[in-house]
């Protein structure tokens, strides 16, 4: 479905995404960790178009990517971002929200098809006529999730969707997610630095560092510790070691 | 004791009425570290603040008693808390990016909170600076000191942060999630910097955060708050233990890397515990 071969992105002469390659099947979730500045969200956003300033060759749905985009690109591929509060309008409704990509790709039956998306979603039909701001931050993810349905998308890019959330809300938004890719087959590429996260969401993972894809593996083996890079085996350590709560003090 | 909280109420004015954002909470806390952990709009940073008096001016708090070193702080002029805040009181909040002052180096701010604090000469001052900016684990002190916080990256800005809450010796630190807008390494060496830095020097702690298996690692006593209401408190070490049905939905509600779960539980909310 996804195809990234040698992807590079420079800002002037730093080398932010050193060439990446990696693939993804139809109806498949992959995972991209790594710290901040290492690259994972760069490769999310030439991916999605929104950086036309990249070298490589990529194709989704066996469509060779240009940097400029079609409108068909952008009916087929969607994008949800990390900070629900920066990506809605704040003066549109939710209905505005969840209307105008209707209105850009030329969809009838936008009634029904609102009323669908926030079922979908589990948002009460009473969020339609509100404002952002009158929304808690999981509802407001929720939109944010439902705007991105709207247009019938095949790939979900997802940045970050859960690190603004409370633990609650994001178990919640997790368990949405996985109903949404099985109920209408959609494909994820998924980038957090929370490896269990990743784990969680998708079934293989590329671990990216300092701009370079320094391992690619599945979610079973980053699980049980069959790791070859030294960097994978120590996000790995780390995360194992703070997610279980103190039980003895070791100091 | 250090801090001492009995049943304090903080209220805010809305169009519709009153309403109750935290209901009598009481703490004591001495030379130690508490977490304080619960979601969003818990109550936990109003808590926390509260000991400081820094609440939005719409808010209305009351307590039988609200004590710092046993100062009484709802009463205390303008003047008393000054000589608390930031002197005796550090406040380390979540993004460095928004709490450093953009237009002045590292150096010179940390440099400016001991001027303030302690007097001195300037030079003494920014020797100082360095000197805190090396106790903060910053490997090259002296090129910190001359950048501005837009050349620094979140960990480092987040150090600064603390070597400037630092500068004046205080007894307590209050650490509003400090490391939610940083990756996991760096969040995990910031938070064992904290607590090596109070550990030695003798402060107490708070740490607010809504990462409760997290903040078991870094104190010795957990608070669970939960809208506006402390529903449990329990030894860091005995977490697993949790009785309190909102603390173990929120251990249970993460995704681990250790075991594979197909769906995650989801918190039932009970209209009960409301009523703790």
């Amino acid at each position: 479905m996804i195809e990234v071969d040698a992807l590079s992105v420079c800002f002037g002469r730093t080398e932010a995404v050193k060439s990446v390659s990696f693939r993804v099947a139809r109806g498949e979730s992959f995972g991209l960790v790594g710290e901040s500045g290492s690259g994972k969200s760069t490769v999310l956003r030439a991916v999605s178009g929104l950086n036309p300033h990249w070298t490589g060759r990529m194709s989704i749905g066996g469509e060779l990517l240009a940097p400029r985009r079609s409108k068909a690109f952008h009916q087929r591929v969607q994008m949800v971002f990390q900070d629900p509060y920066g990506s809605l309008h704040p003066r549109q409704t939710v209905d505005r929200l969840l209307s105008e990509p209707l209105l850009v790709h030329h969809m009838d039956n936008v009634e029904r098809r609102i009323m669908r998306a926030l079922n979908e979603v589990a948002l009460p039909a009473s969020v339609r006529f509100r404002y952002p701001h009158q929304l808690s931050g999981g509802q407001r993810q929720r939109v944010a999730i439902a705007r991105a349905l709207m247009p019938e998308p095949h790939v979900l890019l997802l940045d970050e969707p859960t690190s603004a959330l409370d633990v609650s809300v994001q178990a919640e938004v997790l368990n949405l997610l996985a109903d949404l890719q099985q109920a209408r087959g959609l494909t994820y590429v998924l980038v957090s630095h929370n490896l269990a996260v990743v784990a969680h969401v998708c079934s293989r993972i590329g671990v990216m560092q300092s701009g370079e894809l320094v391992e690619l593996l599945s979610a079973d083996d980053l699980r049980a510790g069959r790791t070859h890079h030294p960097h994978t085996a120590s996000l790995r350590e780390l995360s194992i070691e703070l997610e279980e709560p103190e039980t003895a003090r070791d100091h | 004791m250090l801090v001492e909280i009995q049943n304090l109420r903080i209220q805010f004015r809305t169009a519709t009425g009153v309403s109750e954002a935290v209901r009598n909470v009481s703490l004591t806390l001495g030379q130690e570290k508490l977490g304080i952990v619960g979601e969003s709009g818990s109550g936990k940073s109003l808590t926390a603040r509260s000991i400081l008096r820094l609440l939005p001016s719409n808010a209305i708090s009351t307590a039988d008693s609200l004590t710092f070193d046993g100062i009484d702080v709802l009463r205390a002029d303008e003047r008393t808390l000054r000589r608390i805040r930031g002197k005796r009181a550090g406040l380390i909040l979540q993004d460095p990016k928004f709490s450093l002052n953009p237009v002045m180096t590292a150096g010179a701010q940390i440099a400016e909170a001991w001027h303030v604090h302690r007097g001195g000469s300037r030079k003494a001052a920014e020797q100082a600076a360095i000197e805190l900016l090396a106790q903060v684990q910053i490997r090259d002190p002296q090129r910190v000191a001359r950048a501005y916080p837009h050349e620094l990256s979140g960990g480092m800005g987040q150090r600064v942060m603390i070597a400037m809450m630092l500068a004046p010796d205080p007894e307590l630190l209050i650490a509003d999630e400090p490391t939610s807008a940083l990756d996991a390494t760096v969040q995990a060496e910031i938070l064992r910097l904290i607590e090596d830095l109070v550990s030695r020097r003798g402060m107490g702690l708070i740490l607010i955060s809504h990462d409760l298996p997290l903040v078991s690692h870094f104190c010795d006593r957990v608070m669970v708050m939960y809208a506006g209401r402390v529903v449990e408190e329990l030894a860091a070490a005995a977490l697993t233990r949790a009785r309190h049905p909102y603390t173990r939905g929120l251990l249970e509600c993460l995704p681990a890397l250790s075991h594979r779960q197909t769906r995650l539980p989801v918190m039932q909310r009970d209209p009960s515990w409301l009523e703790v």
